[in-house]
């Protein structure tokens, strides 16, 4: 079986502050009902964190849960997990409506680490992201420049990116161009 | 630029992260209709100076459709709710006649 490759392998930029190509990371999307307690147990059961609150993310090492719409939720597990976990998720699910996707290989993922990290980001996204508004734990979807996106921090100077594969390259140039150290802003 | 508040999310969003869907609250002229009823229900629209109820989706978010009501000469937004109605809360209109006293829309005559 040929090899998977994430969408830039080893991209990296290290400027105002760290950006980096992830790497493959597991990606369930998962639609149904959020308030029903079979839901709750089976993405809690395969992502091994708190189900999480309207507009919150979960997220420990390469797992997690992200809340990204009333009805569907975001399950971060290991690359190597996610067809055995989405078919674990549809068992437990038989039965009730509700709809389970590994969307891994639809997606890419990049860091943005450093003092700065907030900076560079605000620089393209629409989305307030003074400390006050954006803290670790909350989970926003949203767009960078022309890109859908969602973003979460992973600590208070790390965010984690999410995009679609097909536009890693344009999504990668430009976390590039807002962190060039010659531009910085200071308002946070 | 107009920030509205998915009722879904509970996310203030910006304009740029939404897509219009133009005038709330239209009913489709159905099977039996006049021809004038149907090009009505297609093409004719309010363009008020004021208040104005629109549907907004959250394109860039959670992908849902909601409704907003705001004031086409400040943009003034007095409140966002749930697509899953065909007028106006309430409330929302006690609280814009609180704003814009005498204010008039076309579904309320
Ligand atoms: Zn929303």
């Amino acid at each position: 079986m040929a090899e998977t490759t994430s969408a830039l392998p080893g991209a990296r930029f290290d400027g105002a502050v760290l950006i980096e190509e992830a790497g493959l990371r597991g990606m369930i999307t998962l639609k149904g009902d959020l308030a029903a307690t079979r839901l709750h147990s089976a993405a809690t059961g395969v992502a091994g964190v708190d189900f999480p609150g309207q507009g919150e993310a979960n997220c420990v090492g390469e797992h997690g849960l992200c809340w990204m719409a009333p009805d569907e939720l975001l399950i971060l597990v290991p690359y190597a997990r996610a067809a055995e976990d989405s078919a674990a998720i549809a068992t437990a699910l038989a039965g009730t409506h509700h709809l389970v996707t590994n969307v891994s290989d639809a997606r890419v993922i990049f860091t943005a680490a450093g003092p700065a990290a907030r900076e560079v980001l605000a620089k393209l996204t629409p989305a307030d992201l003074h400390p006050d508004s954006f803290r670790p734990g909350q989970f926003r979807r949203t767009r960078l420049a022309q890109a859908p996106a969602a973003y979460w921090m992973r600590d208070a100077e790390t965010f984690e990116i999410i995009a679609f594969r097909s536009m890693a390259a344009y999504v990668f140039d430009l976390l590039v161009g807002a962190a060039n150290p010659a531009a910085p802003v200071g308002r946070y | 630029m107009l920030i509205l508040r998915c009722p879904y999310c509970g996310i203030d969003a910006d304009e740029t992260e939404l897509t219009p869907g133009g005038e709330a609250h239209i009913t489709r002229a159905g099977p039996g209709s006049s021809d004038a009823e149907f090009e009505a229900y297609l093409f004719l629209r309010e363009n008020p100076k004021g208040v104005h109820f629109e549907r907004w989706r959250h394109s860039y978010g959670c992908g849902k459709w909601f409704h907003a009501a705001r004031c086409t000469a400040t943009n003034e937004v007095f409140g966002t709710y749930s697509a899953q109605v065909t007028a106006p809360p309430k409330e929302l209109c006690q609280k814009i006649s609180g704003k814009r006293p005498g204010w008039l829309s076309r579904w309320l005559s």
